[in-house]
């Protein structure tokens, strides 16, 4: 059975996918992901979790292109550079 | 640290220093890579163990860890019957490590009580990190219960923890393969 190992490095860190590996059950995957991911002092916590327990999904379907559902729907990086030399030049105005 | 107290802990270096060595026959042909590192992990905390333990002793004979892990001839050792076999059989590799963490334990227990602080700390130090290996012995014995060659691999070896002071040509053999690049050079040599 495949096992996926998560680690966090540091408590209060979010747990970062570390890699995989093939044991009988979860008591030998536990005992391997200490060899693998722990041993070394490099982990604070693992989770392992059998891959078939794990749900993917990769289907997000936007057949309108409602583009304004996504972060980068709307170019905030322009609007934002544009206040800013708004800002700027008035600032600018205020202190002559 | 007295006579009996040296004899015992070198009598469990030896112990360590030999199952370290033929645990680690099986790095690159254990049955999946998952437990080649695992048990080749276990042989490397084994040799380890055996490290501390020596340099324990030598400091009370005023030797080296060195000395008294590889110059000695091997009908010096104290080490089990159990630890010298050649073991290629899964089966049989599982049932020694069953065996041996199991007396491991309950040693490691009785040196903890020791009347010496340092023999005490290292024997509570060794024990954290063995706490792992029974923890693998204990899995793969529960996997294995019901398989009748790890029974009678169980049955055969068992006797062999208790034997000591006899060895057999295995040990000749793996002391050998052992001291070879170290007798290679004069005696004294700095590595």
């Amino acid at each position: 059975m495949i096992y996926e190992v998560f680690r966090q490095e540091r408590k209060g860190q979010p747990f970062q996918h570390a890699g995989s590996l093939e044991a009988a059950n979860q008591e030998f995957a536990e005992s391997y992901a200490r060899e693998f991911y722990g041993r070394r002092g490099e982990s604070e916590a693992l989770w392992v979790v059998p891959r078939e327990a794990i749900v993917e999904v990769e289907d997000f379907v936007d057949e309108l292109n409602r583009n304004y559902h996504r972060v980068d729907g709307y170019s905030l990086k322009d609007k934002l550079r544009r206040a800013r030399e708004r800002a700027g030049s008035a600032l600018v105005a205020r202190d002559r | 640290m007295n006579e009996q107290e040296a004899r015992s802990l070198l009598e469990i270096a030896d112990d360590e220093l030999i199952l370290g060595w033929r645990d680690s026959e099986w790095t690159g042909i254990a049955p999946l890579l998952e437990e080649d590192v695992a048990f080749s992990s276990i042989a490397q905390n084994e040799i380890g163990h055996a490290r501390a333990l020596y340099e324990l002793v030598a400091r009370e004979r005023g030797a080296t860890a060195d000395e008294l892990a590889f110059d000695r001839s091997p009908d010096e050792y104290r080490c089990a019957r159990l630890v010298e076999l050649r073991l290629l059989d899964w089966e049989k590799t599982i049932a020694r490590h069953v065996l041996y963490e199991e007396a491991d334990a309950a040693r490691l227990e009785r040196l903890k009580q020791s009347d010496n602080p340092e023999v005490a700390g290292l024997a509570a130090k060794i024990d954290r990190e063995e706490a792992y290996h029974r923890m693998h012995a204990q899995i793969w014995h529960e996997r294995l219960q019901g398989e009748s060659r790890y029974v009678a691999a169980l049955e055969e070896l068992r006797p062999l923890l208790e034997e000591r002071g006899a060895h057999g040509p295995e040990l000749t053999e793996l002391w050998e393969e052992m001291t070879m690049v170290r007798r290679s050079q004069p005696a004294g040599t700095a590595w």
